[in-house]
């Protein structure tokens, strides 16, 4: 009881603040202070989501698709890259900097040459979200490989162990939560990520019709989609924070 | 013939010489102490003997088997307790068993046959963060033991984490468990009090580089009387090792 009343109450200055974000939000276009052309009321972008839900979602279906495509390729290549460079140090030495310069690349400006690339299908998005997803989880995974205390592979080492036994039993499941912290934060990219690359070019998906409703100056259905978004990922970050959980039990004890 | 031995062991990093010719033998059922002031190169000696690391010169003999530079051979408890966090304290303990190739389930059923003996019980199905550091240190303690496939095992500094009040009651318990198992134990300590307590003899290290000083033997018959740390036997030996350390 305790520990959930403390949960409420270091939720509530963060509710408290959304919500005179949305009442500030709401006195200063209800009562026309800035015009409804420039920014919707909350109430009018509430009702925009609700009346265009089913248009979202089949939207949403493409977008989502491509974020999780592009999340799973990311996941895998960032795993693979990782645990590559914690063994062979040369490679560590090469990759690292190319690992940082993906990072720095402007997505807004790399997504039309990918469309260029690979045309107005779903493999120019899904090739952005790997390219945003990729780095936080690399850099995450390889901290948590790089962490171990080496006296734990002395440990092992005297046990007998070799380098395979070492890598199973202490250095893949420390770097565990270095690979969580890491997929957080690419999971919220994701769907971003996705988003942006639908805006410069493509036939369907949550960023095409937000190019729609932007050209038909229907704001209110550009708050509701920006909305949509947040929560999606939100709910993305979520779903990783419970599945870090489920596979680190340790870690709740 | 010792169960162990150490003959002449030098150790060199970056030029300088760590260990100097250090020669120490262990019996079979000894607990021998290694006591030596801080920085005068015990753990480097520990490493030599597990195999972590190679020395310049000298060699390691276990059951008339030069094992020199050959890890796996001999347990080794490091200063930590070193359990794995994700795993729990069952699958901690009996890693040392399916390192050396047991089914996870046999590996188990084995190690726990010894958690009653280790104090250990109810804790199985526990992580390390949910022990004391007491109980840390007897999970850590066990996982040594099922380690110890030569019969042997060093310590390094295993108690040093523990508070006063613990650590006494612990070497109680330890001295108990090790005359039940019949490990031999190479201990290593910078504590005086500790090292008499638990040890049938003392090697006592010089630093700069560490050489052995003196062997130091403690007539006392196991299991000792808990009033042993205060009886004047006891005083005698620490004088004696006072003096010694502090000529240096």
């Amino acid at each position: 009881m305790t520990a959930r009343y403390q949960s409420i109450t270091n939720k509530l200055p963060a509710i408290v603040a959304l919500i005179l974000l949305l009442v500030i939000w709401q006195v200063l276009t209800g009562c026309g202070i800035v015009p409804s052309y420039m920014m919707p009321t909350p109430i009018s972008v509430i009702t925009a989501l609700v009346t265009q839900f089913p248009v979202i979602i089949t939207h949403a279906i493409i977008t989502l698709q491509e974020a999780f495509y592009g999340l799973l390729i990311g996941i895998i290549l960032a795993v693979v890259t990782a645990t590559a460079m914690i063994h062979i140090p040369v490679l560590d030495k090469a990759l690292y900097p190319l690992m940082v310069i993906t990072q720095t690349i402007p997505t807004i400006a790399i997504a039309p040459i990918l469309v260029l690339w690979m045309g107005f299908g779903m493999a120019p998005k899904i090739a952005l979200v790997v390219l945003t997803t990729f780095f936080p989880i690399a850099v995450g995974t390889l901290d948590g490989y790089r962490s171990v205390d080496p006296d734990y592979i002395d440990m092992m080492r005297s046990m007998g162990a070799g380098k395979r036994a070492i890598f199973i039993h202490v250095r893949f499941p420390m770097a565990l939560p270095g690979f969580f912290s890491g997929l957080k934060i690419s999971a919220s990219y994701a769907v971003v990520g996705a988003v942006v690359s639908e805006w410069l070019g493509g036939f369907e998906g949550l960023g095409v019709y937000m190019t729609r409703v932007r050209k038909a100056y229907a704001f209110d259905r550009m708050f509701a989609v920006i909305i949509f978004i947040v929560v999606i990922s939100l709910l993305l970050m979520l779903c990783v924070k419970l599945i870090a959980r489920a596979v680190m039990p340790w870690t709740n004890k | 013939m010792s169960l162990l031995t150490a003959e002449h062991v030098t150790k060199i990093y970056d030029n300088k010489t760590i260990i100097d010719d250090i020669s120490i033998e262990l019996n079979k059922g000894e607990i021998v102490s290694v006591l030596g002031l801080s920085g005068s190169g015990k753990t480097t000696l520990f490493q030599c003997i597990s195999g972590l690391v190679s020395p310049e010169k000298g060699q390691i003999i276990l059951n008339g088997e030069n094992i020199t530079g050959v890890p796996g051979k001999i347990s080794y408890m490091l200063q930590k307790d070193l359990l794995l966090p994700h795993k729990k304290v069952i699958d901690n303990v009996s890693l040392p068993l399916v390192l050396k190739g047991k089914k996870k389930a046999d590996a188990r059923k084995n190690a726990g046959e010894y958690f009653e003996y280790f104090g250990l019980s109810g804790t199985e199905m526990q992580y390390p963060s949910q022990l004391s550091g007491g109980m840390k240190q007897r999970a850590a303690l066990l996982r040594t033991y099922l380690s110890a496939d030569g019969g042997v095992a060093l310590l390094d500094e295993p108690f040093s984490a523990l508070d006063q009040i613990t650590k006494e009651a612990i070497h109680d318990w330890y001295l108990d468990v090790m005359r039940k198992i019949e490990l031999s134990t190479l201990f290593i300590t910078h504590d005086i009090d500790e090292a008499i307590v638990l040890s049938d003899r003392i090697y006592i290290m010089t630093r700069c580089p560490g050489r052995i000083r003196d062997e130091i033997i403690v007539d006392e018959k196991r299991p000792r009387n808990k009033d042993f740390g205060l009886s004047e036997e006891f005083l005698k030996i620490k004088r004696q090792i006072r003096s010694i350390l502090e000529r240096g």
